[in-house]
C-alpha cells in the first residue's frame, strides 16, 4: 500500500464550553494503512470519540489536515463529505442506532436508499447481508423484536452494505453481554480479515488487546502507539498547544 | 435519494407516530372543511336570494316615487322639492315607450275583508290586468282582472290562497260576493299559493282594479309602477325611456327612482359574494392555524427524531436529503388533511342541502380550490422551518442524544 488510508497531520479540536476552551484533540498525527485493525483506548474524555467522529467526517477539526485515501477531506463541502461517508465509511454504534419503525431488512437497506441505489440491487444486497449475518428469519422484525446481539448484527450489516473501506465502531460491545459481545467482535474481525480497515473505540483492555495496533489516548493526545516504534510523538507538531 | 423512496420514507415516518399524524390531519381537515362548508353556506345564501328575486318577474323595471339622493343633503331640497306623486296617467304614458312591453300600476293599502260574518285585515293591491304577467303569478282558480279602461273597473277581486282558505274554508269562493272596505266585490279568481318569499306575500293579497283601490283609499297616487321590458337587452333602454317620460310629465324634474331588477340582483350578488369571501377569509384563518400546528408538530418531531437524523447523516444523508424528507412528510400530512377536509366539507354541505332542500348550499369551485391550495401552501411553508432545522442538526450531538 503506497498511500495510507488515513493520514492525520496536526489535528486540533477545541470545544468551547462557556468561557473555557477544552482541547479534545491536540497536535494529533496519525497514519493508518488500509486493512489495519486498530483499537483506540483511553479513559473517558480522552478524545477517543472525538477522534472517531473526525475520522467519520461527522466533525471538523479546528486545525490540521485529514487525508482519506490520499484526498484531503477536511476542505470538502458538507455535501461532498456526506458522499464520502456514504461510500467509504461504515459506523457501528454502542447503542446500535437502528430506526425503530423500520424492519431489520429496511434498516440494512437504509444507506442504499439514501445513496439512491435501485430497488432491485438493494433487495439483492440486503438478502445477501441477511444471509451473511444469520438474520434471514429476522428480516421482517422491528428492532424492539430483536435481541441485543441481533440488533448489533443488523447494525454491522447496515455498516457494511455499502462496502466501505473503513469501519468505525464506537464501543460496539458496550451494551452487550460478554458472549454476544464476543460474537459481534468476531464478525467485525472477520470483516477486517476481508480487507476492511477496522477502528474500534473501547474501554475494555482485553478487547483492545485483540487488535493488531493499539492507540492509547490521554487528554486529547496520543500517549502510546503499540504497533510502530513510538515516533509519532507530539513534538513533531510545530505549534505549541 | 430516489423520489419513491423519499415518499415511502416520509410515509413510514408519518405512520410511525399515528397519534401525532392523526391529530395533524384532523387539524388540517377541520380547516379545509370549514372553508368548504362556510363558503357553501355563503354561496348558498347568495343563490337563494337570487332565486327569490328572479321569481318576482323577469326583465322588470320598477318606478318608485321620490328621488333617492346620492349627492348628500341639499338645503334647497328641504324647502322646494316636494316630490310629485306617481299617477295612473304616468303609468299609462309609459306604455308608449318602445322598449316597454307591459306596464302594471300598483296602489297598495290595508283594508278589511268580510264575508258571512268573518272579518279579516288584508293588504289590498290595486292594479290592472297585466299585473299577473308582469309579476309572473299563476292562478289556482278562475281568472284575473279583465283588461279594460284603467280609470274604471268592475267590482271584481282576485284573492290570495290563504285568504281563500281562511274566509271560505271548504266552500266555493269563486262568484261569491265579499265586502272589502266599504264596497262589495265579486271574487273572480284565486291565486296559486307561492309560499314564503321575498317582498310581498301574494298569499295574503287581495287584488282589485286600480281605480277602485284609489277610490277606496281616497288618493290618486301609486305605490309603484311595474314595467316589463321587451327583452333582457331592452332593460337599460326601458329604464332610460321611463326616466325621460316621467321627467317630461313632471315638468322636467327627476323626482322618481327607477330601479331595474338586474341592478337589485347585482347589488345582492355583490353583497352576498363579498360576504362569502369574508366568510372564506375567516375560515382561512383556521387553515393558517392548522399550518402553524403543522410547524409545531414537525418541530417536535425533529426534536424527537434527533438521534435518527444524526444516524441518517452518519449513513451518508446530505442536509438536502433530510430537508426533503421532512418537507415531504409535512406535504403528505397537509395533502391528507386537505383531502379528508374536502370530503368532510362536501359531506357537510350535502347534509345542509338534505336538511334545507330550498337552500342550494354548494361550495363554489374557487373556494374549494383556494381551500385546498391554502392548506397545501401553509403546510409546506410551515414545514420549511422544521425541515431546515433538521437538516442543520450537528450529527455528533444528535447521535449522542441516545
Amino acid at each position: 500500500m503506497s498511500i495510507p488510508l488515513i493520514e492525520l497531520a496536526g489535528i486540533e479540536r477545541i470545544f468551547r464550553l462557556g468561557d473555557s476552551e477544552v482541547h479534545a484533540l491536540r497536535c494529533l498525527d496519525l497514519c493508518i494503512a488500509a486493512g489495519e485493525y486498530v483499537a483506540v483506548m483511553g479513559p473517558s474524555g480522552s478524545g477517543k470519540s472525538t477522534l472517531l467522529n473526525l475520522l467519520g467526517l461527522l466533525d471538523r477539526p479546528n486545525a490540521g489536515t485529514y487525508r482519506l485515501e490520499g484526498r484531503d477531506v477536511t476542505t470538502l463541502s458538507a455535501e461532498e463529505q456526506a458522499r464520502v461517508r456514504s461510500e467509504r465509511i461504515g459506523f457501528v454504534f454502542q447503542s446500535f442506532h437502528l430506526v425503530p419503525r423500520l424492519t431489520a431488512a429496511e434498516n440494512i437497506a437504509l444507506p442504499m436508499i439514501l445513496a439512491g441505489i435501485a430497488p432491485a440491487q438493494r433487495a439483492e444486497r440486503v438478502a445477501h447481508a441477511l444471509r451473511d449475518y444469520g438474520l434471514e428469519n429476522r428480516s421482517g422484525h422491528r428492532p424492539d423484536q430483536l435481541s441485543g446481539g441481533q440488533r448489533q448484527r443488523v447494525a454491522i450489516a447496515r455498516a457494511t452494505v455499502m462496502q466501505p473501506a473503513l469501519i468505525l465502531a464506537d464501543e460496539p460491545t458496550g451494551n452487550l453481554d460478554r458472549a454476544t459481545g464476543e460474537e459481534v467482535m468476531r464478525l467485525l474481525e472477520e470483516l477486517n480479515q476481508g480487507g476492511v480497515t477496522l477502528m474500534v473505540v473501547t474501554h475494555d483492555a482485553s478487547l483492545g488487546a485483540r487488535a493488531q495496533r493499539q492507540l492509547l489516548m490521554e487528554d486529547g493526545a496520543l500517549q502510546h502507539d503499540r504497533w510502530r516504534s513510538s515516533e509519532t510523538a507530539a513534538d513533531q507538531c510545530a505549534r505549541p498547544t | 435519494m430516489r423520489t419513491p423512496d423519499l415518499i415511502r420514507f416520509a410515509r413510514d415516518a408519518a405512520t410511525g407516530s399515528p397519534l401525532r399524524t392523526f391529530l395533524l390531519v384532523i387539524a388540517m381537515a377541520i380547516g379545509v372543511a370549514a372553508v368548504v362548508v362556510l363558503t357553501a353556506l355563503g354561496d348558498g345564501a347568495r343563490r337563494y336570494v337570487l332565486n327569490q328575486f328572479s321569481s318576482i318577474g323577469s326583465n322588470l323595471v320598477i318606478v318608485l316615487p321620490g328621488r333617492s339622493q346620492t349627492g348628500g343633503f341639499n338645503p334647497g331640497n328641504a324647502i322646494t322639492s316636494t316630490p310629485r306623486d306617481l299617477t295612473v296617467d304616468d303609468a299609462q304614458a309609459l306604455r308608449r315607450a318602445s322598449a316597454v312591453h307591459r306596464v302594471a300600476p300598483l296602489a297598495v293599502g290595508t283594508s278589511e275583508i268580510s264575508v258571512g260574518g268573518k272579518l279579516r285585515e288584508i293588504m289590498v293591491a290595486g292594479t290592472t290586468a297585466e299585473f299577473i304577467e308582469v309579476r309572473r303569478l299563476t292562478l289556482a282558480q278562475g281568472r284575473f282582472l279583465p283588461p279594460g279602461d284603467w280609470r274604471r273597473g268592475l267590482s271584481e277581486a282576485v284573492i290570495g290562497a290563504s285568504i281563500r282558505d281562511e274566509m271560505f274554508g271548504r266552500e266555493e269562493a269563486l262568484g261569491q260576493l265579499v265586502r272589502i272596505g266599504d264596497r262589495r266585490f265579486r271574487i273572480v279568481g284565486v291565486l296559486a299559493s307561492t309560499g314564503q318569499g321575498l317582498g310581498m306575500n301574494t298569499d295574503e293579497l287581495v287584488i282589485i282594479p286600480v281605480a277602485l283601490a284609489q277610490a277606496m283609499f281616497n288618493s290618486n297616487t301609486l305605490f309603484r309602477i311595474l314595467v316589463e321590458a321587451t327583452s333582457r337587452d331592452a332593460i337599460e333602454p326601458a329604464k332610460t325611456q321611463v326616466t325621460e317620460i316621467i321627467q317630461l310629465r313632471h315638468e322636467g324634474e327627476q323626482d322618481v327612482t327607477v330601479i331595474t331588477q338586474d341592478a337589485v340582483l347585482a347589488t345582492f350578488d355583490r353583497l352576498l359574494g363579498t360576504m362569502t369571501l369574508a366568510v372564506a377569509g375567516i375560515a382561512a384563518i383556521s387553515l393558517a392555524v392548522a399550518g402553524i400546528l403543522v410547524m409545531n408538530v414537525m418541530l417536535v418531531s425533529v426534536t424527537q427524531r434527533t438521534a435518527e437524523i444524526g444516524l441518517l447523516k452518519a449513513l451518508g444523508a446530505t442536509g438536502a436529503t433530510i430537508r426533503n424528507a421532512f418537507l415531504t412528510e409535512a406535504a403528505m400530512l397537509s395533502v391528507a388533511g386537505a383531502l379528508v377536509g374536502f370530503a368532510l366539507g362536501q359531506a357537510g354541505a350535502a347534509i345542509i342541502r338534505q336538511l334545507y332542500p330550498a337552500f342550494p348550499a354548494f361550495p363554489p369551485d374557487w373556494a374549494v380550490l383556494a381551500g385546498l391550495g391554502t392548506a397545501l401552501t401553509t403546510g409546506i411553508l410551515f414545514g420549511v422551518l422544521p425541515a431546515r432545522r433538521a437538516a442543520r442538526l450537528d450529527p455528533v450531538q444528535s447521535l449522542s442524544r441516545r
